[in-house]
């Protein structure tokens, strides 16, 4: 490169102090998140500033008492304890029963074990509408017959039948089966049990993996939508997105108010989800090249 | 089932030796509560809507009489089940190419090192944590008639303003758009992980020879990104067949049932109407058609999938 180029002066190629991939990247992203942005502009306008047309982008003053009015309107306070009380117990239970299945699956030779393994897999490829009518019946009549909380229009009706997948088990083998045995072998020696093994040696390794499916199950419990519709129908049961759904449904040209309750609504997932990246893209990116 | 099992190893000669009677009670207590659990809400509910899909059933009454075949004959002459049928084949087949020529040029654009990338990244993943709830309302407003953010820019361009999610003719390619979108995160994911897999000395060696950048990409860095595409190909699908969140929230499978796709018709039939039998028979197609078209897209993929 001659030094004539570099210098200053009009005429000469343009040099940016910063990648000319921004001027791409800042317009791509922009359009990505303008319905996001959208939202949240939407949310601080006032009824009548929505009701403008061409719409006001900017709201002239910024009206957070649609936050409040939101919040007083329907019980999100209620939408986000039951959504954070299914999600945890159904994160826990997917953690330790795939955990142990999948350890079992992984290390232990027992009989039928291949059998049992591909008969939980074929599962797999069952769409959920398949099931969803007999799980209807069966939670039903769980609540009918062992414990009414567990039966329709419960939060256990959310959990129960999704307190382990097969899924879970098959991500954690699969991870489970590269920990270097030897060294469960030198504490099987040492007189350890199975279960010994698996909490003291084997779970310690795989904090990248039990991370990973942790995120993916807060994911999908959190955001299910289809289940929750079928088996709750009051108010006070109602996880986040069938709260929400309701809440649109009852106010659905009231556009700042609406807003303001979708953007509460989104806070949790888009912080864990920000905040545990790394482990939705593993989780995204891990399962679509392997498997 | 445990029977069925045993049986099957013992005709092997030795296996009962080899496998010692403790591991087996270890094993079987490990692998217990899942496999109780996904029994009962995994595999018996597949029996038992089998069942129903021969049967009537108002899932309210315990009274569930035989019809023999009569759901399924009554699905190949109900013209609502054609239409749904119809409207689904249209969505899959414009969201799956879609979503996944919106992820690729997404990630080809971020599969670089510039200052902030991660911050440009994190705004393309960030659709995949919206749930289909609120996406839906976000896209229910910025499509509104009167006071959309859409008609405004179409207006700017001297289009007239379009009733979007309200018109027959349009609100399947809003519900397409607006499902892209959501889906935009997960695609632009697994197409970045497999472009940090493409080895950069291909593309030198290639540049040397004079190859443009336009052909590199077309003979260096699609093939390679085959069993990306694969995946997000019968992932996408599987997911397109089952459309539901977004129908319900923005159209209610209308205008004029337009947007009533499989499992819109399913739903309603069985939780609306009550006709859980009819809806079971439905699924059941569904479920035929699902293992179908991925059976067909894995032998289409024999040909054109390289693994490096």
């Amino acid at each position: 490169m001659s030094t004539a180029e570099t210098s200053a002066g009009p005429g000469r190629r343009l040099r940016l102090p910063f990648s000319p991939w921004h001027l791409v990247l800042v317009p791509l992203t922009l359009v990505l998140v303008a319905p996001l942005l959208w939202m949240v502009l939407t949310s601080l306008q006032t009824a009548a500033e929505a009701n403008k047309f061409p719409p006001v982008l900017i709201p002239h003053h910024w009206r957070f008492a649609n936050y409040v009015d939101a919040w007083h309107t329907a019980p999100f306070g209620t939408f986000f304890l039951n959504s954070a009380l299914v999600t945890l117990v159904v994160v826990v239970s997917n953690l330790v029963v795939c955990s142990l299945a999948g350890y079992a699956f992984a290390r232990v030779r027992f009989l039928g074990r291949k059998a049992l393994f591909l008969t939980l897999m074929a599962t797999l490829m069952v769409p959920f509408q398949v099931t969803m009518i007999p799980v209807f019946l069966i939670v039903k009549w769980f609540g009918d017959n062992v414990w009414s909380y567990l039966g329709i229009n419960h939060l256990g009706a959310l959990m129960l039948p999704n307190l382990a997948t097969a899924f879970g088990i098959f991500f954690l083998r699969q991870f489970f089966q590269t920990v270097p045995v030897e060294l469960e072998d030198a504490a099987r020696v040492d007189g350890t049990s199975r279960i010994g093994v698996l909490f003291k040696i084997v779970l310690p390794l795989s904090m990248p993996a039990m991370s990973t499916l942790a995120a993916l199950t807060i994911l999908t419990s959190w955001n299910d939508f289809l289940w929750p519709l079928i088996v709750i129908t009051s108010q006070d049961q109602m996880t986040v997105p069938l709260g929400l759904s309701y809440f649109q449904g009852a106010h659905s040209t009231d556009w700042p108010l609406l807003m303001a309750g979708n953007v509460m609504s989104l806070l949790p997932m888009l912080l864990v989800f920000v905040v545990a990246q790394r482990y939705f893209v593993q989780s995204v990116a891990g399962t679509g090249l392997k498997g | 089932m445990a029977e069925a099992t045993v049986a099957q190893e013992g005709r092997r000669p030795g296996a009962l030796r080899r496998l010692g009677r403790s591991e087996s009670l270890t094993g079987w207590s490990l692998v217990g509560p899942g496999a109780l659990l996904i029994g009962v809400f995994g595999l018996l509910p597949v029996l038992m809507s089998l069942k129903l899909s021969f049967q009537r059933s108002d899932l309210l009454t315990p009274d569930t009489p035989w019809v023999g075949t009569k759901n399924y004959r009554q699905l190949a002459d109900d013209p609502r089940f054609a239409d749904a049928i119809q409207h689904t084949i249209v969505y899959t087949a414009l969201f799956v190419p879609g979503t996944m020529v919106v992820g690729l040029l997404v990630a080809a654009a971020m599969n670089r090192s510039v200052r902030f990338i991660s911050v440009y990244r994190t705004a393309a993943y960030v659709t995949m944590a919206v749930s289909t709830i609120s996406e839906g309302i976000i896209f229910l407003w910025l499509t509104d008639q009167d006071y959309g953010l859409v008609n405004a820019a179409l207006n700017k361009v001297g289009i007239s303003s379009q009733p979007f999610l309200s018109s027959p003719s349009q609100a399947l390619y809003v519900i397409v758009a607006m499902t892209i979108w959501g889906w935009t995160g997960f695609a632009v994911i697994v197409y970045l992980a497999a472009l940090q897999g493409v080895p950069v000395e291909l593309h030198e060696a290639a540049a040397i020879d004079g190859a443009s950048p336009f052909t590199r990409f077309r003979t260096i860095t699609l093939p390679l990104l085959s069993p990306a595409s694969l995946f997000l190909v019968v992932w996408l699908t599987i997911n397109a067949l089952q459309l539901f969140d977004e129908v319900w929230l923005t159209t209610k499978g209308g205008p004029l049932h337009a947007t009533t796709v499989i499992v819109y018709y399913l739903w309603d039939q069985a939780f609306v109407q009550f006709n859980a039998g009819y809806a079971a028979a439905m699924a059941y197609a569904l479920f035929v058609v699902i293992v179908l078209v991925t059976a067909v897209q894995f032998r289409l993929a024999r040909k054109h999938v390289h693994y490096s």
